[in-house]
């Protein structure tokens, strides 16, 4: 199985993560140490690693409907803890604290 | 011993987004035991050590967090008192019917003033898998997982903590046994709540949005247990928030991870016990640090903002 990478840009941050094929961004951000994004529960349900995807494909897992909204989806927002880059992304933080 | 009224926390229902992986998670990792998965898709567990037939129910929702948290009291009898006091004290008291929750009875719910919705209920099903009573064994089921004894209390985040800590004090006989006050305002910002000989069955912490979930928390036997959910956190890369470390509040030996929703979890150990006739504890926030964490004696952001 081919362990695509992929690189994501954090608006505002000049540390580009690299992300495997089957890795979260958040999961890859830690594993290289970085923390451009905030890291909340890890898992979906809090909303502190929200991000706004305006460049690049990706899929996600399941998310809370209390802070990422079917609008927001369709607009490309999304919780880092649970975004699967599918090809190189640009990001914004859009953590709502 | 002379324990009246509200007897324990008995249940709490939490909204997972993922049922499959909640089971995994409060079943292997926690060692909950599955009692029924019932055909509104809600799904039901207990602890080893827990006579009751549930403690933990699970809904699977779009939104993680926490439905209600339910304690048992000691009658019928007093159920109907509190439900006249409540009502008396201006509260919208509603019935929830017996059996809906299987092997529960009736119900009576209210919502407090931080958002959160409490029943109390006086009756429900003994488990067929609770402690043995007879020439009993430590065990009856083995231990599994992390070897949650029982559901032990909440962290419940949210606005007017002095209001919600008048009507567990005032109407439901609650004591509070330690608190986090602001140094120059007295102000409340953390309390803890006892309806028992514990340091604690319910803990508030004031926030800025209502009805919010900060941990749900087991206990388990000693500091080795701590150490040993330490470990199963890691082998199963559960997401760990902060531990293993100790509360300067309740003294309690701690670890906190989430479940795969991003609900708080916590299993811990020891802690004192309270008595009724104990002076109040309080902490000032400018000690916070060691209140909440003894060892690292510094608040872990995450820790205090993250809820569900």
């Amino acid at each position: 199985m081919g362990k695509a990478a992929f690189r994501v840009s954090v608006e505002g941050s000049d540390k580009v993560i690299t992300c495997l094929a089957d890795e979260t961004l958040l999961k890859a951000m830690a594993r290289q140490g970085i923390s451009n994004i905030p890291v909340g529960c890890r898992n979906g349900g809090c909303g502190v690693c929200k991000i706004r995807v305006t460049k690049g494909e990706y899929e996600t897992g399941k998310m809370s409907i209390k802070h990422v909204t079917q609008v927001e989806r369709d607009d490309g927002y999304a919780l880092a803890c649970k975004a699967f880059p599918k090809s190189d992304l640009t990001v914004t933080v859009k953590n709502e604290e | 011993m002379a324990l009246n009224g509200v007897l324990r926390p008995g249940f709490v229902q939490v909204r997972v987004l993922d049922m499959a992986e909640a089971i995994v998670h409060y079943r292997d990792r926690i060692g909950l035991t599955l009692v029924s998965t019932e055909s509104d898709g809600r799904v039901y567990m207990k602890a080893y050590d827990e006579f009751d037939r549930h403690s933990i129910v699970l809904r699977e929702c779009d939104e993680a967090g926490l439905d209600l948290m339910a304690f048992k009291v000691c009658s019928e009898a007093s159920l109907d008192d509190f439900a006249t006091k409540l009502a008396a004290g201006g509260y919208e008291v509603t019935t929830v019917a017996a059996g809906e929750q299987p092997g529960v009875g009736r119900r009576i719910s209210f919502v407090a003033p931080t958002g959160h919705r409490f029943d109390l209920y006086a009756e429900i099903e003994l488990s067929d898998n609770g402690p043995m009573t007879n020439n009993p064994d430590v065990s009856q089921l083995d231990p599994q997982g992390m070897k949650a004894i029982r559901f032990d209390h909440c962290l419940l985040y949210g606005g007017d903590i002095d209001g919600t800590k008048k009507v567990f004090e005032e109407i439901l006989g609650f004591s509070v046994s330690e608190m986090v006050v602001d140094d120059d305002t007295g102000m409340i910002i953390a309390l803890f709540l006892t309806c028992s000989n514990k340091a604690h069955d319910l803990a508030l912490v004031r926030h800025e949005e209502d009805g919010k979930l900060h941990h749900v928390s087991f206990l388990v036997e000693d500091w080795s247990s701590i150490g040993a959910a330490a470990d199963i956190i890691t082998r199963y890369d559960v997401s760990r928030d902060i531990g293993p470390t100790r509360h300067g509040i309740t003294r309690g030996m701690t670890i906190y991870f989430f479940d795969p929703s991003g609900n708080r979890n916590e299993v811990f150990a020891g802690g004192y016990h309270y008595y009724p006739d104990n002076p109040l504890r309080v902490w000032k926030a400018s000690s916070v640090g060691k209140a909440i964490f003894y060892y690292e004696r510094e608040l872990n952001d995450r820790f205090m903002t993250v809820v569900t």
